[in-house]
């Protein structure tokens, strides 16, 4: 039974201050220990042979060499897995498919990128490892490959799966293709849609991989008992999700597994998968020893998710007074070596923002000799979003609107349909285009070679599964306990809404994220949902432990328990009739225990629904400079409908953040393969990330537009702010330069080329 | 492969240690030293994850040999706290929320630290640029950067 209580009209003592994290001193002292910062005793090191073909069959592989060089205890290879069935698994939207994880953490058959794990050796150290790997011989048959997208589509591409028929075709195709799944979604009727517009304007993108770009290379320590227990020592998203992966790759029973949260060094959707996981695991298992793998981040580069990148058309039709009539948009997603590109997502997001009668949205998830994409920040949307929100940027100035004005006439409200089936249920995004009409810098002036643009974007936001655990120790402080990965403050805010609910002092309550031995399921630290999920679970085991303290409190006055009421930290006679008892803190009860049932604890666990998605609005000026096509950003406002900020600091934060990838996205990072298929720039010197002197301050508009379904309103806030950015940047380039840039990123080269073939 | 003996300073300790030609100081560090408050983000002298100084320099200790820090006086992060005082640098990190998922931190407080030793009043634009070499991709930097012109504005008593 889950209690509810909506505080959002509460005033509230705790949400919404800005006190230090609670993990703060130990990550400012470098205390804290990461993934990489753990060690056992006999420890082996391992390190991972990769291809460096993009595409070749495996026709043997001899370790012999290998294993005779002293100090190695073990090599492993494809055939150290057991095989998994083909089939995919969960919500379609995010299905899993055993037999691809398998292959992806080691090749078996093929190598299908640059990069793809082939072996891995354990050693005594670090440079025997090395050394190792050098003597594994790996007779490779080279096959062609194929990088782009378009050409991955091709009848006569290079097929990386000789049986892949594309799903979601009826009837399903004759021959096999890269194509690996067909999506579509329809409201209305886009061809009278169209006929009724006064404007259309019909446009193709295409978008670069970006890298996720955590500055934690993935790292982990496993060790495997003879009696078939292991523990894992790992940095990921969600350590509940690693036991399973791992668990299930290894053919072990979950429950033999145990993982513990090593802090982690960023995630941004990346660390949401296994790679060098169950590779340590099985090899401690082989060898007896405990296993440490540190990735290089030439490792990270070549072999761990980017994002897709896409090929896109997008048509959209408006009329003479700014109604959009109809959006239509096809878009291919590069998925990698794997089927899963978050194409279905960037169907489903691309139009949601709008009250648009007639929608159809059509996506191909398509492989290419590529790492497997992996999430990042509103996996899908961004990139849907930059060629939606480009076409609304033309479309405006065609009927001479204003690009915040056409966004506010169509914007979606509660009652709203979508193209992918349920109405919207949240208003929000109006809000966040109000909030730029009334900023001060949106009418500034603007000076030679600048420009401003204009965007938006929506994310779904998640819900899910989680499970909190409350304790009241012996003082009277209070241990909250969550299996929620803590990426950007999360302990903070759940200790803050514990406090809120108990009525007591963000100090006194100790919040942490245990093992999985010692919390119940928690999904990801994904999806912008643990402040509001987890949040929930947290909330529902406080107030299961008032209820208890409650109880415990008309025992030792000997009333009925209607009688005690919790107001500030303490039960409470709920009226002068119930008798005349001085109020009873937490301490005061918990030095009571003994004698009122014993140690005080509750549980919580939610598998929340009820999340308010996420709408954010944004303007950016620039300045190009015409010699060299560098574009600088000037100014960059980002407004957000956060429903309630429970740490606004690190709500700002999330925004801040996320815009800023999404300044790299636009402007810089991309993958850069060479006619061998093999990656040109695998660090962080040529895929370059956006650095503190590229950036301008990021004016941050918070706007709150509470959720009704959480106890204190929030909504989550971590990834719909990178989704408008690209767009903006490339609307303000636009304005400043006079051309439309169509194709990320929008570097200096390709700006000046744009900005030359216009001269 | 026989072994170098080397005899530094770390954080004003005597320290001596035993490292193969090839191990970087990031590694000796972290693998022989046990100080794992230098974080490894590219082993490439390209993020400032594993910024120290060494006899005063900002140096990326993954661009530096073991061996070479022999004799020298090595400062990293779990030095910079002063028994159980946080440098101020430290606690403006903490009340400016300048940290996200905190494996950056270490080497912006270093690298901070140590312009603050040679500018005590920069510019936000000097601290953009000193910070240049530091990669975050959690903040978007703003609040590390209002975190460090707090600090040098407490630091002067101004």
């Amino acid at each position: 039974m889950l209690t509810r209580t909506n505080n959002a009209d509460k005033e509230l003592k705790v949400v919404g201050t800005r006190p230090v994290r609670p993990d703060g001193e130990a990550k400012v002292t470098g205390q804290a220990r990461y993934g990489a910062d753990y060690s056992a005793p006999g420890m082996l090191w391992a390190k991972i042979l990769r291809s460096p073909h993009a595409h070749a069959r495996i026709r043997a592989i001899d370790a012999s060499a290998a294993l005779a060089l002293p100090g190695v205890k073990a090599v492993l290879t494809g055939a150290d897995f057991k095989e998994q069935p083909f089939e995919y698994v969960g919500p379609e939207r995010v299905a899993v498919n055993y037999w691809h994880m398998t292959r992806n953490v080691m090749a078996r058959e093929k190598v299908l990128y640059e990069g793809h794990a082939v072996a891995a050796v354990a050693a005594i150290s670090p440079a025997t490892a090395e050394a190792a790997l050098q003597l594994i011989k790996v007779d490779y048959e080279v096959l062609p490959h194929v990088i782009d997208v378009d050409a991955a589509m091709r009848p006569d591409a290079p097929l990386l799966f000789d049986d892949m028929i594309t799903r979601g075709i009826e009837p399903a195709p004759a021959k096999p293709s890269n194509i690996s799944k067909r999506v579509e979604f329809r409201l209305g009727d886009v061809e009278a849609g169209f006929a009724a517009a006064d404007a259309v304007v019909e446009m193709s993108f295409k978008t670069a991989p970006v890298h996720q770009g955590y500055i934690e290379p993935h790292s982990c320590l496993a060790r495997i008992g003879a009696d078939g227990q292991g523990e894992l020592w790992s940095a990921s998203q969600g350590h509940f999700v690693v036991r399973a992966y791992t668990a299930k790759l290894l053919g072990m029973e979950i429950g033999d597994l145990l993982v513990h949260p090593a802090e982690i060094g960023g995630g941004f959707g990346g660390k949401t998968v296994v790679y060098v996981e169950p590779v340590a695991a099985a090899l401690s298992k082989k060898t007896g020893h405990p296993v440490k793998i540190m990735m290089s981040r030439e490792d990270v580069f070549k072999a761990t998710g980017p994002t897709s990148g896409a090929s896109m058309t997008v048509k959209i039709g408006v009329t003479r007074d700014g109604k959009i009539v109809a959006g239509q948009g096809l878009f291919k997603f590069q998925a990698g070596a794997f089927p899963g590109s978050p194409v279905m997502n960037a169907c489903m997001c691309a139009f949601a923002p709008y009250d648009i009668a007639n929608v159809n949205t059509i996506g191909y998830d398509v492989v290419s000799n590529r790492p497997k994409s992996a999430a990042y920040r509103a996996p899908g949307s961004p990139i849907s979003a930059f060629a939606v929100e480009s076409v609304l940027d033309i479309l405006a100035t065609r009927i001479g609107m204003d690009p915040l004005q056409l966004r506010l006439k169509n914007a979606a409200r509660a009652g709203t349909p979508t193209a992918y089936g349920p109405r919207h249920a949240h208003d929000g995004y109006a809000e966040t285009i109000q909030a730029l009409q009334l900023h001060p810098a949106y009418k500034a002036p603007l000076g030679k070679n600048q420009g401003r643009g204009v965007a938006s974007g929506f994310w779904f936001n998640g819900g899910g599964e989680s499970a909190a655990n409350v304790h009241v120790n012996e003082d009277g402080g209070v241990v909250i306990a969550t299996g929620s990965m803590d990426i950007g403050g999360s302990r903070a805010s759940m200790a803050m809404m514990a406090a809120e609910t108990l009525g007591v002092p963000y100090d006194k309550v100790r919040s942490i994220v245990a093992d999985t031995g010692s919390v119940g399921y928690n999904h990801v630290t994904g999806g912008s949902r643990v402040t509001f999920a987890t949040g929930m679970a947290v909330v529902d085991a406080c107030n299961k432990v008032i209820d208890d303290l409650r109880g415990r409190a008309a025992l030792i006055w000997d009333v009925d328990v209607a009688g005690v009421v919790w107001e500030d930290g303490h039960a409470q006679p709920a009226s002068a009739a119930v008798g005349d008892f001085k109020p009873l803190s937490l301490a005061a009860i918990a030095a009571k225990r003994g004698v009122t049932g014993g140690p005080i604890v509750a549980e919580a666990a939610v598998n929340a629904g009820g999340m308010a998605p996420g709408f954010a609005t944004q303007f950016c000026d620039v300045e190009v400079d015409p010699e060299t096509g560098a574009v600088k950003i000037l100014r960059f406002v980002a407004a957000q409908d956060v429903g309630r900020a429970i740490h606004p600091s690190y709500v700002e934060g999330q925004i801040q953040g996320g815009v800023v990838q999404g300044i790299g996205w636009a402007l810089n990072e991309e993958y850069i393969y060479n006619q061998a298929g093999r990656l040109s720039n695998a660090g962080f010197l040529d895929y370059r990330i956006p650095v503190a002197s590229d950036l301008p301050n990021i004016d941050v508009v918070m706007v709150e537009v509470p959720n009704p379904n959480h106890p204190f309103g929030v909504k989550g806030a971590g990834e719909v702010n990178i989704v408008p950015v690209m767009a903006a940047i490339a609307n303000a380039i636009q304005q400043a330069t006079g051309r439309r840039l169509t194709e990320l990123p929008m570097s200096p080269p390709k700006v000046l080329a744009a900005i030359d073939a216009g001269a | 492969m026989s072994k170098h003996h080397v005899s530094t300073t770390v954080n004003g300790d005597a320290v001596e240690f035993l490292c193969e030609t090839r191990q970087t100081l990031l590694d000796v560090l972290r693998d022989e030293l046990g100080m794992t408050g230098t974080k490894e983000g590219c082993g490439t002298g390209d993020c400032g994850a594993c910024s120290v100084t060494i006899d005063g320099r900002l140096v990326c200790a993954c661009l530096v040999l073991g061996v070479e820090a022999r004799g020298c006086a090595v400062c990293t992060i779990e030095g910079m706290a002063e028994g159980d005082h946080l440098h101020v640098l430290q606690r403006k990190f903490l009340e400016h929320a300048a940290l996200q998922c905190g494996i950056c931190t270490p080497g912006f407080l270093v690298a901070a630290r140590s312009l603050l030793e040679r500018n005590p009043d920069p510019s936000e634009e000097e601290v953009r640029y000193w910070l240049a070499g530091n990669l975050c991709r959690c903040t978007g930097y703003q609040k590390i950067i209002e975190a460090v012109l707090d600090a040098a504005r407490e630091m002067r008593g101004a």
